[in-house]
């Protein structure tokens, strides 16, 4: 299949900020063509971001954007769709921004099931700021705050999104982008909280740092480290030792906010 | 036809005259003394179809204003003390982006969290300062309760009118004091929305100053599409970092509050038996009920003493203060903070007059006492 990336780009806008190697381009392309797929208007799409390298995403996109404050995309975007419930709206970030700052406003929007699609580009790291530790960060692993290992126990993102309700959970990597595309459109499609997790790369402050040789080598832990779901139900608690697990993580349907506000809004006009 | 009247709380008028305006977005969290302003919008706002939200916290709160307003809403949150600290780096975002809405804050005792059910007057300075960057504020100090009701609506219009955050700050004494209320028939007070764009959809620019200093805002959801962002930007909402945008976009969004044609549009004060007055008291909100009963007292006592109020506390009547305090032998300043607002009228007046502060921060009003005692004082 082909896709419209001409149509989704914003004119005059690249070359983009990202350095090379960066796993946010690859996000930014496979959530172009879920957009496409989804055969979305550009002035009924709104993609909303908070601060940080993942969220300059939005300004390259031919939509209604929002570029916000940092971690406060999901709260934002709660007033957005809140306000106009006809419109898709989309938000994208880091895993800082999105769990470390941004995560009351995460785990909120995914209580409330509001129908909203966050793609969560989790590269382990604070890129924009030069490679200090995040949530995401692996214990142990070395960052500019933690010149002695990381200290800290992670946050799983998509476990933590169902935790707090998201309707539709999936994750992917940046190795996989295809999937990356086929999961954002589905996510789209759903009516309720959709959280993506794309585990992507940041060479320039992580990888670096890591003793990773080259972002050839981040790309394959992506692609060693991912076993699909239906793969993982056959796989024994040793084999997935140190695994992410990827695809569809979590669907069900429950009543979505914007329709139960309506019905509020019913109730107050009748009474 | 008479018209409506009730008995009401400063809280309620507030949520009343927001839904006068047009208000049909509110984003809030509780807290002590606002949250009556929050409740009875919660009943309100979905009977005329606006949508009413508690979000997680009052950074949510703010966020959820500003994005609720660039979907096309009116849109408004309210809280106290502490809610009003979380909330500074948003307003800093809706001034910077220029998005319009309106923030009530009912102010009680601090900093922390102070003194929850007392009243005070100290996050006055906190309006103008409270975010970071340099930046114009409007901020408005009613004193009764219909004035909380048309001082509501008057938020909304400037707020529309000039694409920033408008904020109406009341104590905890106004917010919860029952007053009557005469309420104005639709049409009565004028509601003004902001300009929308008329350029074709690929013409529009989000900061196009070829409209002057207050361009024309799109909606997210309508024929136009935009970007926007808390970082410095060009005239086509994008970020910039080049000086000569950089500098320009910042002075024009101080320009379009503070020019000398713009701040006349926006003050609003209120002089009472000021024309032969010798000793001004500058008061604001719930202390100018008491300065007011005070000035007639002591002209009772042949001391020709006058109130000057303002209703819109920034930006601040820079000019009025300078020329009354030529007018007078002395102004005295009451307000519920250790000496906020005194520090304005000692800028404007340049020691034209002496000058005389009476300070609570107890929890307790300021009484008419004290006031005509200060008075007696710097005469
Ligand atoms: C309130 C606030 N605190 C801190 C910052 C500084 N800051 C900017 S981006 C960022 C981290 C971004 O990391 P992440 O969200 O993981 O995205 P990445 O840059 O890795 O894509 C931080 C801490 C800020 N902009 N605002
Ligand atoms: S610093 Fe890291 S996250 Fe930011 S653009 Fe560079 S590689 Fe990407």
């Amino acid at each position: 299949m082909s896709y419209d990336y001409d149509k989704w780009i914003r004119p005059g806008k690249l070359p983009h900020i990202w350095c090379p190697g960066c796993g946010h381009g690859i996000v930014m392309k496979g959530l172009i063509r879920a957009l496409d797929i989804c055969g979305l208007e550009k002035n009924n799409t709104a993609i909303v971001s908070g601060i940080g390298c993942a969220s300059r995403l939005p300004g390259y996109i031919d939509a209604c954007t929002l570029h916000t404050a940092h971690g406060r995309a999901a709260a934002f975007a709660t007033g957005v769709k809140m306000a106009k419930p006809e419109m898709t709206v989309i938000c994208c970030g880091g895993d800082g921004d999105g769990t470390a700052i941004g995560g009351n406003h995460f785990i909120h929007a995914c209580r409330r099931n509001i129908d909203m699609t966050y793609v969560l580009m989790n590269n382990h790291i604070y890129g924009m700021t030069g490679g200090q530790f995040s949530p995401c960060t692996p214990t142990g692993a070395k960052a500019s705050t933690t010149p002695y290992g990381n200290p800290d126990p992670i946050f799983d993102i998509s476990k933590l999104a169902i935790g707090a309700g998201a309707t539709f959970v999936a994750r992917t990597t940046a190795f996989h982008a295809t999937q990356i595309d086929k999961l954002i459109a589905e996510g789209i499609k759903h009516k309720g909280m959709a959280v993506i997790e794309v585990v992507d790369d940041c060479p320039t402050t992580y990888g670096r740092r890591n003793k990773f040789r080259s972002v050839v080598d981040m790309m394959k832990v992506l692609k060693d480290t991912a076993v699909p779901v239906v793969a993982a139900a056959k796989m024994t608690a040793e084999q997935l030792e140190g695994k992410i697990l990827t695809g569809v993580l979590y669907q069900e349907n429950k009543p979505e906010y914007c329709e139960q506000y309506a019905k509020v809004i019913a109730k107050a006009k009748g009474a | 036809m008479a018209k409506k009247v009730a008995v009401i709380q400063g809280n309620t008028a507030c949520a009343l005259g927001a839904v006068y305006a047009g208000c049909n977005f509110f984003g809030g969290y509780p807290i002590t003394p606002s949250t009556e302003v929050a409740e009875v919008l919660s009943e309100e706002l979905p009977k005329v179809g606006g949508k009413f939200i508690q979000m997680e916290d009052e950074i949510a709160a703010m966020a959820s204003v500003i994005g609720a307003s660039l979907a096309g809403s009116k849109a408004l949150t309210a809280t106290s003390g502490p809610g009003v600290s979380l909330k500074q780096e948003l307003i800093g975002y809706a001034c910077i982006a220029e998005v319009p809405c309106v923030i009530i804050n009912v102010m009680r005792g601090g900093p922390s969290t102070g003194m929850p059910t007392g009243p005070g007057q100290s996050d006055v300075q906190q309006a103008k300062w409270g975010t970071h960057g340099d930046h114009a504020t409007i901020a408005l100090v009613p004193s009764t309760i219909p004035e909380i009701f048309s001082e509501t609506v008057r938020a909304f219009n400037l707020a529309e009118q000039y694409r920033m955050p408008v904020q109406v700050l009341f104590d905890e004494i106004v917010g919860h004091m029952r007053e009557p209320i005469e309420f104005p028939e639709p049409g009565e007070l004028e509601v003004i929305n902001r300009t929308a764009p008329t350029v074709p959809p690929e013409k529009y620019k989000p900061y196009d100053t070829s409209f002057g200093d207050v361009p024309p805002l799109a909606a997210f959801g309508s024929n136009y599409r935009f970007h926007v962002t808390g970082l410095n930007k060009a005239q086509d909402g994008f970020p910039t970092t080049k000086a000569e945008y950089v500098d320009a976009e910042e002075r024009r969004q101080v320009r379009k509050v503070e020019s000398p044609e713009n701040a006349a549009n926006i003050e609003k004060n209120e002089e009472f038996k000021c024309d032969d007055a010798e000793v001004l008291i500058f008061a604001y909100g719930s202390t100018a009920r008491s300065a007011r009963y005070a000035v007639n007292k002591l002209r009772e006592q042949g001391i020709k003493a006058g109130m000057f109020r303002p209703i819109t506390l920034w930006p601040f009547p820079e000019k009025r203060v300078a020329a009354l305090g030529k007018q007078v032998k002395a102004i005295v300043v009451p307000e519920m903070n250790l000496g906020q607002m005194i520090l304005e009228v000692e800028r404007v007046t340049k020691g034209s007059c002496a000058l005389g502060g009476v300070h609570r921060v107890d929890g307790e009003p300021i009484n008419p006492d004290q006031i005509m005692s200060k008075v007696k004082e710097v005469m």
